[in-house]
């Protein structure tokens, strides 16, 4: 009985799918930002596992079969890439200085920020890298001295923040453009942000994309330049 | 089976784009190589745009649920971030609403720069 729980894939992979589709459920039926599938998927999910003593490495190891497919679904989102190319050639300039900008406010804020509050400098290592997709994000964190497993959760909860709050920013920000809005999902909150902006139109999707591998690309140049200086 | 047809290109390309990752000494992931690769394929229509849409698209689509797992995690570093858990929420919040402000402001700003100088 017990092994069902632990050593079956299908009981991480039934959970993870059943709590995230309440969770898509709970979004349409209350109409709240805050109620984001993958916050409330990974709220159940911890609930569950710990209600039922399932060790988190057990529940992950479980998931590792469907997991893997991050890495092909971003290799996928070179598909609106293509399709918006034209849109995206045309306004490259302001993309590139709006991901520049970002990324330099990013890296200045979080440093800042660590500053203030004394944090240690594993920590601040940790946190530099946490608004890009998570494959980049880790290996400059590690290059830096950081503790990949606090990178991997502060990254998430970043693209977990900019899905949730960022069409409410768009609109107290006025920021009505779907390039800038692709912009600024992408820049501030990699492939979890990109997959909100996936949702608004193709062309907000395309854009944050674009502006989440420039932002990885950019961060992973002028990370260890930063941190150097600090 | 225009799925699996789909599905094997899509997979060949990440392939392909962990090769690069465990060849190129950069820390660029294998996900970005691999983007890279079939925007650069379908650019010069070595592989069609029906050839991988359904697909992707699907991928796309499911992208957010694949987050939840790895997500999860949070609970074996409890320990590690107990201690720090205001300043970092504070870092957390304030820089991603700054960022998504600063970067999502200065690109609109620029494409109505933009916009006048073509008008």
């Amino acid at each position: 009985m017990a092994e069902l729980f632990t050593s079956a894939s299908l009981f991480a992979i039934v959970l993870t799918l059943g709590a995230y589709e309440f969770g898509i459920w709970l979004q349409k039926k209350l109409k709240s930002p805050i109620c984001n599938p993958i916050l409330i998927a990974v709220i159940l999910v911890i609930a569950a596992i710990s209600l039922l003593k399932i060790p988190a490495q057990d529940y992950r190891a479980g998931c590792e079969t469907f997991s893997w497919l991050l890495t092909p679904a971003t290799v996928c989102l070179a598909v609106p890439l293509y399709e918006q190319v034209k849109v995206l050639k045309k306004n490259l300039p302001a993309i590139l200085v709006g991901v520049l900008a970002g990324t330099l406010v990013s890296l200045g804020c979080v440093a800042i920020l660590c500053r203030v509050f004394a944090m240690e400098d594993a920590m601040l290592a940790s946190l530099l890298p946490k608004s890009i997709t998570t494959a980049m994000g880790i290996a400059i964190s590690e290059q830096l001295g950081g503790v990949p497993a606090v990178t991997t959760a502060v990254i998430i909860i970043t693209g977990i923040l900019g899905n949730i709050c960022g069409s409410s920013l768009c609109a107290i920000l006025k920021i009505r453009d779907p390039i800038a809005q692709g912009v600024a999902f992408g820049t501030a909150s990699h492939v979890v942000g990109t997959s909100r902006a996936s949702e608004i139109s193709e062309l907000t999707g395309a854009v944050s994309s674009l502006s989440l591998v420039v932002a990885g690309i950019l961060t992973a140049i002028l990370c260890p330049v930063l941190y150097s200086v600090l | 089976m225009k799925y699996v047809y789909q599905a094997t290109i899509i997979f060949a390309v990440t392939l392909l784009g962990e090769l690069l990752h465990v060849l190129l000494p950069l820390p660029i992931p294998a996900a970005i190589y691999g983007l890279v690769l079939l925007f650069l394929a379908l650019q010069f229509s070595i592989v069609k745009l029906e050839q991988v849409n359904a697909v992707s698209k699907f991928l796309i689509a499911v992208m957010g649920l694949l987050f939840v797992a790895p997500a999860v995690n949070i609970v074996e570093i409890w320990k590690d971030i107990a201690p720090v858990l205001l300043p970092i929420g504070v870092v957390l919040v304030v820089s991603t609403v700054l960022v998504f402000a600063v970067s999502g402001l200065v690109t609109q700003w620029m494409l109505k720069r933009g916009g006048k100088d073509n008008g």
